[in-house]
């Protein structure tokens, strides 16, 4: 539950965080704009974030983490360097795509939602990325990878780890 | 900005776009007088970017300098509808419609087609549009193009999106300036009334009745909304109408702020969607600049201004008070109704909301009357729908088609029919709110009625075809999946209703139902209908009404015989190897990851079905068709 | 405005209401109640749980009577077989993610859920599934969470919101939402105050006090122990409805005869420090004014209030009287001079408080005051024991307080209501101020108004004050303050809406009474009523007053009436 926090942030961000609430604070039912903002400032939203957010906009933090936990974009917990996002919609359901995320899990060794300990992969689902044309389509960070067979995924997600490598 | 200088960017561009919607001699004569030799459209909405079609743009630039060709105008416009076969690019005045381009392709149809006296690649076209004689034919001839009616995406894959004169030249902000100009805020609530035309979110309200009651509710502050929050897995028309034309919709707006006394407009609109919100942003921005939203709009003393809000991933958010509620930036859960949004909404003024399709057909109506609109569809469902076609069909993608359309018509004629020589199974309307449709109601014409008649749904239009290798229990529970996942919780019948229906459909599809969990799940179906909250847990159960009432003996087949005839749920299936067509080549044996086949070389295989784990593999690497799932 | 009555049918029978009444309400004037869970009157009107689902003419499906107004013509039928069949189900989908430990529930006998799946014949096993198993959540000295008992119907969210607390709300979505604090931390992290309203509203067992009954026992069944217990004023108006008895009934001596079979060595009359608190309050005060001190002066009797201040304005801390609360004062009383005079150690005295209240649980732990009293118990707590007991609470005698802490002022009663903490220091400070002030009844501070302001003028003293009860009021009233807009003397502050008769600890009523009464006031009624027929009104008038300064503190605010009676505050900041 109240799992230790990892959390870092630097000077520069809280500050950005900080002008986005100044900015929001007066547009009326702006909260969930500054949790958007604050998620791509901070890549999640942890309870250091939410903190400041409820002190900056005077409400409480219990509201703010029920905002957080009932839409399903917002995430309490640090993503991976490369998000794979595996379409579900039901475009993409009748040609298979749960063969996709099942291969995806099985490469990676991890669950839907989980992220990889090497920080480098986290799998979501999401519903539709409106590629139905390609369906069934996954899409890591901005890509959309479309018409995909499960044994496709190894050499996809090999790209990535490739580039990691020579780094 | 004033009515005239208005008029003169409409005289200015008005040409440029004809060019598009005409073919060839017409196109080409008209061609002259714009300055361009030819116009290259190239698709950019979500489907074909996704499959590169920005690169396509990139290529063109590039070869068209390497070409010194100066004279073709080069736009990115929105979508054209046949997604499949993205990247598209069609080059006016000839109308050629090249389709799944690559940078290669460009540089091709550059170098032979778009450099002066060159001609059609005629091998690069979409293959619909060549004749078997060679002869090329419009592609509004093709059969995907020419049972459509295009009202709503009128401008989709025809203008610029991001460019706000091309939208003054195709007609948007005509009918706004016909609204200021000449009509009162009556008459165009009763132009709305008398075109029949009925809210494209879902359950079909009418536009103009919602748009009277706003208008005689008293409040200091109105509001005008914009559901963009297009929650349907698998639809995608609103995200194409604002990708491809997104001045139609802050048009509408206005003209419905004008109409119930609004200043002030909302578009909620799903965060998934960046290129749309985008879109929208640089529409508002540009709108704003050229004086067509603010203060004193076109000089007539009205103002109107609209605000963005981005939705955060949750299906309930299309509900129109949990839109409301979410917007005021709180959990999206509904409320109840009455008081209605009309009288009381967003932050409890009198709100009316429509969906963007709905908004779509505004400007149509307006500029060639209630008549003509209504004269289109059928009596009680004028105008024509978009559909996201998608699924078991060959031709994947965008359509509109006037209401009364039979299902077969848009199955066959329109998608191409099933891809693989399968057979039509169902079509799944109404995404998760909606039901399927079965093999024998394909000939029912579609509107909202008949939809609702047969246990569907019109919703927002969402059409997944099925074919013979779906199993419709399995498709039940995928929809329950997703709004068990969706229901926000609020109301007992569908917080745990979904959760419960759910678990029963899961037994079932792992060969664990009883006979009497079919009186269960009607039961508790009927239950959420009548007595959720809102339209999300009332429509919950429709997927599985619907799959029961056509495929009841698919249901059985699972609890009885305990099999899935169409060969989907896991625990149902048994692999064996038909010993006769097996030629002991080992590659089963060496694919399955659990060793549960054995066999010696050049002697027919066994699977040990206690140890199979069902996966496949099997059966996907064998050569000789040998193994058979049952 | 005149308002425009609508005229409907509800099962056949004509009714007329205002407009804008909802179903519910309406048919209550046909004599029909139609069962409800989320609904509480004055907290919660959501419909949600679809309890109260009716058949209503215009309407389609079935609609939720909490919340649908009537309209000219409508026919509203309660009790067809669709409407019963809906609410079965209603109920069997709840008690397939119920957690059916009734036998020992805490709300056997009292739990709305049972009451309504006993009417509609539930088979409680029709839906079955995995369910998720939250934890119980036993952080703070004063409530129990158990969510797996939970039926989301948000009423102590709701309570907890109209406090403008927010220590709780709804975490996820879908089956998954459930009660909790943020990031669902234990509810001691949260900024919980303890007032327990949120108990009280909760229709099922999800909610309870954390339960010191068996310490009770336990030390009643020590011989080495002495065992005191002291009541509360408001308890005596209270602990009737445990015993069926109406609402605002003075059970006082009962009472006492009940406690005393539970064999404690006495039981004594908290009215006295009530008395106590006055005396001391109000030369704290008349000396503030005349110091040039910080005012306005809070008063400090409430656990739950003193817990706000210090977390959410700790910058008015040096506002609030140095007083212990009562129930304080009253167990450093006993381990002091009691123990003293009657020489006991200390240590072999097991001081027992009543209260109406959760938060004085939390009170009776404070680091300022650890071993005043050793166990607080909530009427609902008490009222429990008597029945294990097997007293027959309403057959027993009325009577007395031990001595020598058995009588108290009217003055020390009326503390359970809002305004009566005021009222009882106005009839003192102005008699101190003035020994010809003869005013005793302070009516502009009475009531159950959430905040009521009043002005006296008293031997030349233009005394501004002003009386608010519910925390959400408090927050108004101190942001008034703080901003400057308003000025005042002196504030009397309880955070429970009504003052402690409406208290966190106070017997958790039915829905159909709740819904229908008007608690607060008819509570109060009977502490009004007590006062008026007291020959002592003024604490400083008080015998037992006499006696205690002359005997032990020598006078109010004296230094050993600090070192006992008096505590400090800390700031400590919760989110």
């Amino acid at each position: 539950m109240n799992k230790k926090s990892d959390f870092h942030a630097s000077a520069e961000q809280i500050n950005k965080l900080k002008t986005v609430i100044e900015e929001s604070r007066s547009v009326k039912g702006c909260l969930m704009h500054v949790l958007q903002e604050a998620q791509t400032i901070f890549g999640y939203l942890p309870i250091e974030v939410q903190t400041i957010i409820a002190e900056g906009l005077g409400i409480s933090l219990s509201e703010v983490y029920g905002v957080a936990t009932f839409y399903s974009q917002f995430s309490l917990t640090p993503k991976g360097k490369h998000r794979i996002s595996i379409c579900l919609g039901t475009a993409c359901y009748v040609k298979g795509s749960d063969k996709i995320l099942e291969e995806v899990q099985k490469v990676l060794g991890i669950a839907c939602g989980e992220c990889t300990e090497d920080g480098l992969f986290s799998i979501d689902s999401c519903r539709c990325v409106g590629a139905c044309g390609l369906a069934p389509v996954m899409m890591i960070d901005n890509d959309v990878y479309g018409k995909l067979k499960p044994e496709m995924v190894k050499d996809i997600l090999k790209k990535y780890t490739d580039k990691e490598a020579n780094k | 900005m004033t009515i005239k200088e208005l008029d003169d960017i409409r005289k200015k561009k008005e040409d440029l776009i004809k060019v598009r919607r005409l073919v060839k001699e017409e196109g080409e004569k008209l061609a002259k007088k714009t300055g361009y030799r030819k116009q290259v459209l190239v698709c950019g909405g979500t489907g074909c970017t996704s499959s590169h079609s920005m690169q396509v743009i990139k290529q063109l630039e590039e070869s068209l300098k390497e070409y010194k060709i100066d004279d073709i105008l080069i736009v990115k416009t929105g979508c054209f509808g046949l997604c499949a076969l993205g990247p598209i690019m069609i080059v006016y005045p000839e109308g050629a419609f090249y389709a799944q381009m690559t940078p290669e392709h460009v540089k091709t149809v550059v170098e032979k087609h778009l450099v002066k006296g060159g001609d059609i690649v005629k091998d690069l076209l979409y293959q619909g549009t060549v004749k078997p004689n060679g002869d090329i034919i419009p592609f509004s001839d093709t059969p995907f193009y020419k049972k459509q009616m295009r009202i709503a995406l009128r401008n989709c894959g025809v203008i610029a999106p991001e460019d706000i004169e091309e939208a003054i030249g195709a007609g948007d902000y005509a009918a706004l300036e016909k609204v200021l100009t000449t009509m009162t805020p009556d008459d165009v609530i009763n132009e709305m009334n008398a075109s029949g035309l009925r809210g494209r979110g879902g359950a079909g309200f009418p536009t103009g009745r919602k748009w009277s009651f706003a208008k005689a509710s008293q409040g200091d502050e109105k509001y005008v909304c914009c559901n963009a929050d297009e929650g349907d897995p698998g639809a995608f028309m609103d995200r194409s109408v604002l990708e491809g034309d997104p001045h139609c919709v802050l048009e509408a707006m206005m003209i419905a702020g004008y109409a119930i006394g609004s200043n002030h407009g909302f578009i909620y609109v799903r965060a998934e969607y960046p290129v749309a919100v985008e879109r929208l942003k640089i529409a508002i921005e540009q709108a704003k600049k050229y004086g067509l939203l603010g203060k004193n709009i076109l000089g007539t003393g009205f103002d109107f201004d609209i605000e963005i809000r981005l939705g955060a991933g949750a299906f309930v958010c299309g509900e129109e008070t949990a839109l409301m509620t979410s917007i005021e930036g709180h959990r999206g859960e509904p409320r109840p109704r009455p008081p209605f949004p009309a009288v009381k909404g967003l932050f409890g003024k009198p709100t009316i909301l429509n969906n963007v399709e709905t908004w779509a057909n505004v400007n149509p109506i307006i500029m060639n009357g209630a008549a003509w609109f209504s004269s289109i569809g059928t009596p009680t469902s004028s105008g024509t729908k978009v559909f996201a076609l998608g699924g078991k069909i060959t031709n994947v993608g965008l359509v509109e088609v006037p209401m009364g359309t039979t299902l077969r018509e848009i199955v066959e004629e329109i998608g191409g029919g099933i891809p693989n020589g399968k057979k039509f199974k169902a079509a799944q309307t109404g995404g998760p709110s909606g039901g399927c449709i079965p093999a024998e109601c394909i000939d029912t014409p579609i509107d909202y009625d008949s939809l609702i008649s047969i246990g569907s749904m019109m919703g927002s239009g969402g059409m997944i075809i099925l074919d013979e290798d779906t199993c419709m229990v399995d498709i039940a529970k995928f929809y329950l999946e997703f709004t068990a996942d969706e229901s926000c919780g609020k109301c007992t019948p569908c917080r745990i209703g979904t959760k419960r229906l759910l678990q029963l459909l899961t037994k079932i599809t792992e060969g664990k139902g009883e006979p009497e969990d079919l009186v269960k799940i009607e039961e508790l179906a009927n239950h959420m209908k009548q007595s959720s909250l809102c339209a999300l847990g009332q429509s919950a159960p429709n997927p599985v009404l619907s799959t029961m009432r056509y495929f009841r003996s698919e249901y059985l087949a699972h609890i009885v015989d305990k099999v899935c005839p169409a060969g989907v749920c896991k625990a149902l299936l048994t692999y064996h190897i038909d010993e006769q067509k097996c030629k002991g080549c080992t590659i089963c044996a060496r694919n399955c990851p659990v060793n549960a086949i054995s066999g010696q070389l050049k002697q027919a295989h066994k699977i040990d079905t206690s140890k199979c784990i069902k996966c496949g593999l099997c059966m996907a690497n064998c050569k000789f068709g040998a193994i058979e799932r049952m | 405005m005149e308002t425009k009555m609508i005229n409907l049918k509800i099962n056949g029978i004509p009714v007329s209401v205002p407009e804008g009444t909802t179903i519910l309400e309406a048919s209550r004037k046909a004599h029909i109640e139609i069962p409800t869970l989320c609904f509480l009157k004055d907290v919660n009107c959501v419909g949600s749980c679809r309890m109260c689902v009716v058949e209503a003419t215009g309407a389609r499906g079935l609609v939720a009577a909490c919340v649908y107004p009537v309209a000219e013509g409508m026919e509203v039928r309660t009790n067809t077989e669709k409407c019963r069949q809906s609410r079965k189900m209603t109920l069997e989908l709840f008690l397939s993610k119920h957690k059916k430990k009734c036998l020992s529930c805490e709300r056997n006998h009292n739990c709305e859920l049972q009451k309504l799946s006993l009417g509609y014949s539930v088979d409680e096993d029709r839906f079955k599934g995995e369910d998720f198993v939250l934890p119980i959540d036993t952080s703070t000295p004063y409530v129990v969470r158990d969510n797996d008992k939970c039926i989301n119907c948000m009423r102590c969210v709701a309570a907890c919101k109209k406090q403008n607390v927010n220590a709780i709300g709804p975490i996820g979505r879908g089956f998954n939402v459930h009660i909790g604090s943020a990031f669902d931390r234990p509810l001691a992290e949260s900024p919980c105050v303890g007032c327990g309203q949120c108990i009280v509203a909760c229709p099922v067992g999800a909610l309870s006090e954390k339960s010191n009954v068996d310490e009770v026992w336990k030390a009643l069944s020590d011989s080495s122990k002495k065992v005191i217990f002291y009541t509360a004023p408001s308890v005596r108006a209270t602990l009737g409805e445990a015993f069926d008895l109406p609402i605002g009934t003075n059970v006082e001596g009962k009472m006492v005869a009940a406690i005393r079979r539970l064999n404690p060595y006495a039981v004594f009359n908290m009215d006295v420090t009530a008395d106590l608190t006055i005396m001391e309050e109000a030369s704290e005060l008349i000396n503030r004014i005349k110091t040039n001190k910080p005012l306005p002066m809070f008063t400090s009797c409430c656990p739950a209030w003193i817990k706000f201040i210090e977390q959410t304005y700790p910058e008015f801390i040096p506002h609030i009287s140095t007083c212990k609360s009562p129930q304080q004062m009253f167990g450093a009383l006993i381990k002091s001079y009691w123990c003293e005079k009657h020489d006991i150690n200390p240590k072999d005295v097991f001081v027992v408080s009543v209260i109406p209240c959760t938060a004085k649980k939390y009170e009776a732990q404070r680091e300022q005051m650890p071993d005043d009293v050793d166990v607080a118990l909530t009427t609902r707590e008490l009222a429990r024991m008597i029945k294990t007991a097997g007293i027959k609470f309403t057959e027993l005698p009325d009577e007395e307080f031990d001595n020598p802490f058995a009588v108290g002022s009217g003055a020390g009663t009326i503390f359970g209501a809002t305004g009566g903490v005021m009222e009882a220091a106005l009839r003192t400070a102005a008699h101190m101020l003035d020994g010809n002030f003869e005013v005793l009844d302070f009516f502009a501070v009475r009531g159950t108004k959430g905040i009521k302001e009043a002005t006296y003028l008293v031997a030349g003293h233009t005394l501004h004050v002003a009386v608010v009860s519910g925390l959400d009021n408090a927050r108004t009233l101190v942001e008034q303050i703080k901003s400057g807009e308003k000025s005042f003397d002196f504030v009397e502050v309880m955070s429970c809406p009504g003052g402690c008769v409406n208290g966190g600890g106070q017997p958790t009523l039915s829905d159909s009474v709740r819904n229908s009464v008007e608690l607060k006031e008819a509570r109060a009624k009977a502490l009004y009523s007590s006062d008026n027929n007291n020959e002592l009104r003024r604490s400083a008038d008080s015998p037992v007053m006499t006696l205690l300064y002359e005997e032990f503190l020598g006078f109010p605010n004296s230094h050993k009436a600090h070192e006992i009676l008096h505590t400090s505050y800390k700031a400590h900041k919760t989110i």
